[in-house]
């Protein structure tokens, strides 16, 4: 009951925020027309829908980070964290709270991203709802990796970090934008060690219905949302115990 | 009866001492001022009366619950109004409070009453609403004491209410707060020598995390050997660092 209030103040105050409808929603739809169009004229394998759609259902997931990232430095900086601490909410109350009201988020810009992508000529198969149900574990990741910022970074930091430097990262090392076996050697193999490639193939592997490629992406994915996770609920403890909201 | 107990507080961030053996108490239903300069160890007080930070030694008891060994006990009977005004921007008044009946577990029918009361207490009928992000200051402040009064707390530590306000409207939130009087032990912090007086019961005087003096702000100004608070204040204070 406290979880759920605390959850839906969360949601409402993502949604009340045009920007978030504009990046969360509307940003990724931009990127998927657009090369789409690119597509048209100068064919490219890796811009064909059924490859590029994935990539930018993953993608658009970098924005939740910097949601969940912003929404938690902006409670921080105004205190309100520091008033809920006194209140009988429970670390797992604030942890629950502030991941649970994202997936929704997730779920309905993946949906869009495949509706989008069905306009533009993907195939419409029962593979496409395996691919919505395969973001929630993808989304988990992202979330905490903004849980995990936002419980150490201010706003102003959240917005470099969150909505630069991981959004970039998160899309040249998901090999959607370009082929990393083209650029190969170090690039690669960092690519690789990280989740964001892992989370592009395991959604293309389920777009294409070849359930048992899904491996070993699937164990990447929930090994660093696991990860991303504990650190985040480590760090917001930490901070908890600190009593040092700000 | 005391409402707050404390013995021998204090509080160190490496090597800096931010609070230095406070030991006083506050009796129930009185409004307690602490009152210092920047680095006082005002704030890191109140921080620690409300479970927000473990002391280093010492241990306050609120209504007899240890702040250290029964924090679960003390949240239920404590609120905070942060320095900063900590109110969910992005939410109504309304959505506000609710946002802490919801918090405290109220059911529906209490929910409702206690909106209406707090609206009604602390004026915001005309701004119920309206966003917390787009109202004044004071009207922020009020909002976020009416937040702290929804769970009915029997202490209630206002941080730097006034802060930042003007002339107006920290006249009408003294009115508030005097209102509480009796009703609720208050532990206000404030850099303001006259709000104490006016408001205040009892004062503590604190610098560099040590008290210097606890007593009414006429028994202060007699020790003092001024009728002026602010001298009173500014003697004891600078008396104390030679």
């Amino acid at each position: 009951m406290r979880m759920l209030t605390f959850a839906n103040r969360n949601a409402k105050e993502i949604i009340r925020d045009p920007l978030t409808l504009f990046f969360g929603l509307g940003f990724p739809l931009v990127l998927i027309l657009l090369l789409s169009a690119i597509q048209a004229n100068i064919p490219v394998d890796l811009f064909e829908i059924a490859h590029l759609s994935p990539g930018i259902a993953v993608f658009g997931l970098s924005f939740m980070t910097l949601f969940s990232a912003t929404l938690i430095a902006r409670d921080r900086s105004s205190s309100l964290l520091q008033r809920l601490y006194t209140t009988p909410l429970t670390p797992l109350d604030f942890i629950l709270g502030y991941t649970l009201p994202i997936i929704p988020f997730a779920v309905a810009q993946s949906i869009c991203c495949y509706l989008v992508a069905i306009i533009l000529g993907l195939e419409v198969t029962v593979n496409i709802l395996g691919a919505v149900l395969f973001i929630i574990p993808i989304s988990v990741l992202f979330i905490a990796l903004g849980l995990l910022c936002g419980s150490v970074l201010n706003d102003k930091q959240v917005g470099g970090i969150c909505g630069a430097l991981l959004t970039n990262l998160s899309a040249w090392l998901s090999g959607t934008w370009f082929d990393l076996e083209l650029v190969g050697g170090v690039f690669r193999k960092i690519a690789y060690a990280l989740p964001f490639v892992h989370a592009v193939e395991l959604e293309r592997a389920v777009i294409r219905g070849s359930y048992a490629d899904i491996f070993p992406h699937l164990w990447w994915v929930l090994g660093y949302a696991a990860v991303a996770l504990l650190a985040a609920v480590l760090l917001f403890l930490r901070q908890m115990k600190k009593g040092n909201a700000t | 009866m005391d409402a707050i107990k404390i013995e021998g507080l204090s509080k160190r961030y490496g090597d800096l001492i931010a609070v230095d053996g406070l030991s006083l108490c506050i009796k129930e239903g009185e409004l307690f001022a602490l009152l210092g300069v920047n680095g006082a160890g005002k704030t890191t007080t109140i921080k620690m009366l409300s479970c927000l930070t473990a002391p280093t030694q010492g241990d306050a008891y609120l209504h007899g619950n240890s702040i250290c060994k029964d924090t679960a006990a003390v949240k239920t009977l404590i609120a905070v109004s942060p320095q900063e005004t900590a109110v969910a921007r992005g939410l109504s008044v309304r959505e506000n409070l609710q946002l802490m009946c919801g918090i405290y577990g109220f059911e529906s029918d209490k929910k409702t009453a206690k909106i209406k009361e707090l609206t009604a207490l602390l004026d915001l009928k005309e701004v119920i609403e309206k966003k917390a992000g787009k109202l004044s200051g004071g009207y922020q402040r009020r909002l976020s004491i009416a937040m702290a009064l929804i769970s009915e707390p029997k202490i209630l530590f206002l941080d730097e209410p006034t802060l930042g306000l003007d002339v107006l409207a920290r006249s009408d939130l003294w009115d508030i707060i005097r209102s509480l009087k009796g009703k609720v032990t208050i532990v206000l912090t404030t850099h303001y020598m006259e709000e104490a007086e006016a408001l205040c019961d009892r004062i503590a005087i604190m610098k560099d995390g040590k008290l210097l003096i606890c007593d009414t702000a006429a028994n202060i100004k007699a020790v003092a050997g001024t009728d002026n608070f602010e001298q009173a204040f500014v003697q004891i204070v600078k008396g104390a660092g030679k």
